[in-house]
């Protein structure tokens, strides 16, 4: 008897291990509920509480955020710095880390300046910028100097100040990236279109760009995140209350300044469908590019 | 591509020459006496850093951060790992929708997360203690963990463990003696990279945090933001101490990890 119900139940194990349902999964577990606890369950409460305003039915508080001009300005603002500074980060990084694919000198010296900004945090950046691009700071000393402007510049608390903290603090990330994908693309490929007579330019044009290119739209997903939600160097060196009045202090001052958590949370879903929308939109995009192998190193 | 190399190193150079500007002017500032509207300071001094020290109670900020940080990489690292090395090795149904659940949090913007769960947190009154903090700081670190120790399991032939267990080795052996020591240099990796980015983790510890658990980034920037009045050069002596840490723990990062992986977060 007991062989009997044994068999079925060692069968069922069987059967389910044979698909890669077997103990280990079991580890998954808790990466999984800390995930759905700490990341869908505030999400989905979120999404709950912003159908719940105060007053203005179930759409609320995406009402009153579509149609008061200056709330909804902040996605155009929001926009217009994340999208420059994404294509000025990932069109910079292109040519640099082609020059930086072959050994020379001092190769290590521009890899660690390259990286350093990373470590420089938001605070020591916007500071940085104030007083360096500021009326009295060196930038506006040198270009005095050199007879290129009469009076200061101004480059700081405004558009210019956080696309300029967007460039130092995201271009790094764009070139580590760039310079990974890149070095991915086999020497080999690009010397035998040079032996069917392609010149520089076109054996850009033709081989490493188009194997490049999938890579440059992750990478323009990535920065264009960092770049998207940029929250304190909008506060420090730029205009919070004109033009770079972003949806993320929008949404940061409608729940922690105003206590209105209906709108802060409908503020952070609209961002996060405008998200999702462009990463989509960029994955699409990218889908319909050759994506065969690189002759890589892997 | 001859003028596209004068194109590019002029880049590198004004990238360089401005980075230069904005670290220099800083750290000048933070020594200075007095600096107005002058190429230099007028004179020197160190008295700024003991100023900032005590102003900010930066001991007890440092106490804090380096609490926070340690819970967040010893408890990303023990769920994360886990759940890597089950994601690398097995192929089962539900695993697309699985690693979507660890995607997610990478791709989301902290704020757009972090807004409804600080709401949420309030809600349990974990907001402003020390364990808000470090929960909000596990959900970009989980998935930094896993997608870090992917390619190190899948590094290690399975065979091996077949190998071991044929020995005669029971799961706890296998864990103990064959695994962890292969893992080690990948969880030492993982580890640190969680602790860079958990240092400076702005947004979450800053919609998260109370007075009693702030950590120095979010303490450095409520020094900028906040009235009253305080001289330059003491935030700028903080904003320097800040980034001499960072750079000290990514100077030891760079010593264990290649610095693409300190970005290549989820590329497939």
């Amino acid at each position: 008897m007991s062989t009997i119900t044994a068999a079925p139940k060692l069968a069922l194990r069987h059967r389910l291990a044979e698909r890669g349902v077997d103990r280990t999964l079991l580890l998954v577990v808790p990466g999984v509920l800390a995930l759905i606890a700490l990341f869908c369950y505030p999400f989905l409460y979120g999404l709950q509480l912003s159908f719940q305003p105060t007053k203005g039915g179930a759409l609320g508080a995406y009402r009153t955020f579509f149609s008061d001009p200056f709330q909804r300005k902040s996605i155009w603002a929001t926009f217009s710095l994340a999208i420059p500074a994404s294509l000025i980060n990932v069109g910079a990084s292109v040519p640099i880390s082609y020059r930086m694919r072959r050994d020379f000198r001092g190769k290590r010296l521009i890899l660690a300046l390259l990286v350093v900004p990373i470590s420089l945090g938001t605070v020591l950046t916007a500071e940085g910028i104030l007083e360096f691009y500021g009326p009295a700071g060196w930038f506006n000393r040198t270009l005095h100097l050199l007879g290129l402007a009469d009076s200061p510049v101004r480059l700081t608390m405004n558009y210019t100040g956080v696309l300029l903290s967007l460039i130092i603090s995201g271009f790094p990330f764009a070139y580590l990236l760039t310079h990974s994908y890149l070095s991915g693309i086999h020497p080999s490929l690009e010397k035998a279109a040079a032996t069917l007579g392609a010149d520089r330019w076109n054996r850009f044009r033709h081989i490493t760009f188009p194997l490049l290119l999938p890579g440059l739209m992750t990478t323009f997903c990535l920065t264009f995140v960092m770049a998207f939600a940029v929250f304190p160097s909008a506060l420090m060196v730029g205009d919070p209350d004109g033009s770079t009045h972003v949806i993320s202090i929008e949404a940061y001052e409608a729940a922690l300044e105003r206590f209105d958590y209906a709108a802060g949370c409908a503020d952070a879903m609209i961002m996060t469908a405008l998200m999702l929308l462009v990463i989509g939109v960029v994955a699409g995009l990218r889908s319909r590019l050759y994506r065969g192998a690189t002759g890589g190193k892997g | 591509m001859r003028p596209g190399a004068w194109l590019a190193w002029a880049a590198l150079v004004f990238f360089a020459v401005n980075l230069a500007g904005v670290i220099g002017t800083v750290v000048l500032d933070s020594f200075s006496r007095r600096w107005f509207d002058s190429w230099v300071p007028d004179g020197y001094t160190s008295g700024w850093y003991s100023a900032a020290w005590k102003e900010f109670s930066l001991g007890r900020v440092l106490g804090t951060t380096v609490e926070v940080t340690l819970l967040v990489v010893g408890i990303s690292l023990l769920v994360g790992v886990p759940a890597a090395y089950a994601l690398a090795r097995r192929d089962f149904p539900g695993k697309r929708a699985v690693t979507v659940l660890f995607v997610l949090p990478i791709l989301v913007p902290p704020i757009a997360y972090g807004i409804p769960l600080a709401t949420m947190l309030y809600k349990v009154h974990l907001a402003g203690t020390m364990a808000g903090v470090v929960a909000a700081n596990l959900v970009p670190s989980i998935p930094f963990v896993i997608f870090t120790m992917t390619p190190f399991i899948e590094q290690i032939d399975a065979r091996i463990e077949a190998a071991a267990r044929v020995c005669g080795a029971g799961s706890g052996t296998v864990l103990v003696r064959i695994l962890t020591p292969l893992l080690l240099p990948g969880m030492l990796a993982a580890g640190i990279l969680v602790l860079v980015r958990t240092f400076g983790m702005f947004e979450l510890t800053f919609l998260t945090s109370g007075p009693t658990s702030q950590t120095l980034v979010v303490t450095l920037f409520s020094a900028v933001n906040s009235a009253g009045i305080r001289s330059a050069q003491s935030v700028d002596a903080m904003a320097v101490v800040y980034t001499g840490s960072v750079a000290v723990l990514l100077l030891i990062a760079l010593r264990f990890v290649n610095p693409t992986q300190l970005v290549a977060r989820s590329t497939d």
